[in-house]
């Protein structure tokens, strides 16, 4: 496995160097930029087991500080590390008072506050005009070494196989056992000793924090900005991604990304050949669907029970015998 | 009598009925106390109460002298009173010795630690191998929780108590729902336990006969009041418990 991990990530490095498409240089960076976000909705949904309907949220505040202060200042480096800085503290701070109401609101009520509060900011990035310029939104220069596709497809990749490394390291820690136990089973968690409280917070400030990076790499790869980074479809992206690839895999997260992001690009040029292809949205409703009656696993989740009983067949297969 | 834990008027009441009624019951440390009584004798709401779960509507309760009456389930664990539960309660898709090493690790402090691979801590899984050998359960090591039959889930539940190190065990019924033929290893279990001669330990428990044995004292619970509290041999004797509770027991 780590094998193939290993061998992707060399061919992915390479690529540019190589092959020289920019539609293809563009499409692997978006499936980057949507993989770290899949990645960090992950950390809720498959490893904490809290459902957020809001994640959004987070990546459009990424986006709209990145876009803001490229926006009002000039396009270095330097304002690109502030605009950084301001992401984390900001998607730190919110994400940190959304965890807190963990606390109160459990599964489905704790979605729709989330879903709320993300509408929030929709709102509030369409009426704040004078920094949002409105539903319109805004192009921004960016800094220099961004400009060029191929820095900027490297930087997306290191950053996406950093963030990977990094929940890797996050969920296989103490603490990231912890929070397996809490979406197992919360209640024994608390009675084993563990303030579960403090774990949903740890998690929902890890997996905002990095939502926000997703959005400002979005950002810059568009170098523009509107209402549509807080949008309902970007959440339902994240989810969508993470339940294909497999819940609380992590590679599964970048696998989906990947598929729904080149399904999302073959299927537009399909729109050529007919009418029903713009209408894509329609596929992954289909999509979906057929992974949640079929694949409630996921294609990760799924492919390690298949191998995974291939190797407990034996021992199994003995016991038959014995009780037998 | 120096006691370790202690109950004063305890009573908690759910709309109009009062399910635990002013039960005051005080018990020394290293000592074996069973509860008993009929379904729906509040044995279980006491429980809870001892745990945390509910919050008493009157009375208080003590723990080394300290009142612990308004402290969390999850700060009473960290004090020193663990507890099993009556419906199994375990982590159903980690492995065996993940829920062993939870309890394991939560007990050694490591809470919030998220830079370092959880392997590195090796000494806690050897830790949590060694509570599954007392259980004896190591065999089952690597399946998932949600694939043991439920006598072994019971065990596992006691090894991730056991695991906790607390002062005192609260078992509930720890033979609940289990077949006759299971029976006999999880009293060889808690048999070993107690042998180990350091915890305090109360449980409930519906086949009285398994335990008077086991038993320092009992204690009668009844319609959530406390109905007599002595050692086993004067819980048979006494009449009241005969009339209200073990009368048609003995005349099998």
């Amino acid at each position: 496995m780590t094998a193939i991990i290993l061998v992707v990530a060399a061919f992915l490095l390479l690529l540019p160097f190589v092959y020289e498409s920019r539609n293809l240089l563009i499409l692997l960076t978006q499936v980057f930029v949507f993989s770290i976000f899949a990645m960090s909705y992950d950390l809720l949904l498959g490893f904490t087991g809290i459902v957020s309907f809001g994640h959004a949220m987070f990546f459009g505040i990424g986006a709209y500080s990145m876009g803001i202060f490229m926006k009002r200042f000039e396009p270095t480096l330097t304002v690109f590390l502030l605009a950084v800085l301001t992401t984390i503290v900001l998607t730190g701070f919110v994400s940190f008072l959304v965890g807190l109401l963990t606390l109160r609101l459990k599964s489905h009520f704790y979605a729709m506050l989330t879903l709320s509060l993300s509408g929030l900011f929709l709102v509030l990035a369409e009426k704040w005009r004078t920094m949002t310029y409105g539903n319109d939104g805004f192009t921004f220069r960016v800094p220099e070494l961004f400009i060029d596709r191929t820095n900027f497809y490297l930087l997306c990749l290191v950053v996406m196989v950093a963030v990977f490394l990094i929940l890797k390291r996050f969920t296989n820690s103490p603490l990231g056992r912890v929070l397996q136990a809490i979406r197992e089973n919360e209640q024994r968690t608390e009675s084993l000793g563990f303030q579960v409280l403090h774990y949903k917070i740890a998690a929902s400030v890890m997996s905002g924090v990095l939502a926000g990076i997703a959005g400002i790499l979005y950002a810059i790869s568009l170098r523009f900005v509107n209402t549509s980074v807080f949008a309902m479809d970007i959440t339902l992206d994240a989810l969508l991604m993470t339940i294909i690839g497999g819940v609380g895999t992590l590679i599964g997260a970048i696998i989906g990304a990947g598929l729904i992001e080149f399904a999302h690009h073959w299927l537009t040029e399909l729109a050529k050949e007919h009418w029903i292809f713009e209408r894509w949205i329609i596929f992954f409703g289909i999509i979906y669907i057929l992974v949640v009656m079929f694949f409630p696993r996921g294609i990760v989740g799924t492919l390690s029970t298949l191998s995974w009983k291939r190797k407990q067949q034996p021992a199994v297969k003995k016991e038959e015998k014995i009780a037998g | 009598m120096s006691s370790l834990i202690e109950t004063t008027d305890l009573s908690i009441t759910f709309g109009g009925h009062t399910a635990v009624d002013a039960v005051s019951i005080s018990v020394p440390e290293k000592h074996f106390k069973s509860i008993i009584g009929p379904n729906g004798a509040g044995k279980t709401t006491f429980f809870n109460l001892l745990s945390g779960q509910l919050t008493p509507t009157q009375g208080k309760i003590y723990y080394r002298g300290k009142d612990i009456t308004k402290f969390s389930p999850t700060n009473r664990t960290r004090a020193g009173i663990g507890r099993s539960f009556q419906i199994t309660n375990v982590f159903p898709n980690l492995t065996v010795l993940e829920n062993v090493r939870l309890a394991v690790q939560s007990q050694a402090g490591i809470r919030y630690q998220m830079l370092f691979h959880y392997k590195k801590y090796r000494t806690f899984e050897e830790k949590a191998l060694e509570w599954l050998r007392l259980v004896l359960l190591d065999d089952k090591k690597g399946s998932l929780a949600s694939n043991l039959a439920h006598g072994e889930k019971r065990k596992l539940e006691i090894a991730m108590l056991l695991a906790l190190e607390t002062e005192v065990l609260l078992l509930d019924e720890p033979t609940a729902g289990m077949s006759l033929e299971e029976v006999p290893a999880i009293l060889e279990v808690i048999k070993r336990i107690k042998e180990q001669g350091n915890r305090t330990i109360i449980l409930i428990e519906h086949k009285m006969d398994m335990i008077l044995d086991l038993s320092d004292s009992v204690m009668v619970l009844f319609n959530g009041r406390l109905l007599a509290d002595g050692t086993p041999e004067e819980i048979m004797k006494n009449e009241t418990v005969q009339s209200a509770y073990l009368g048609g027991l003995l005349d099998e």
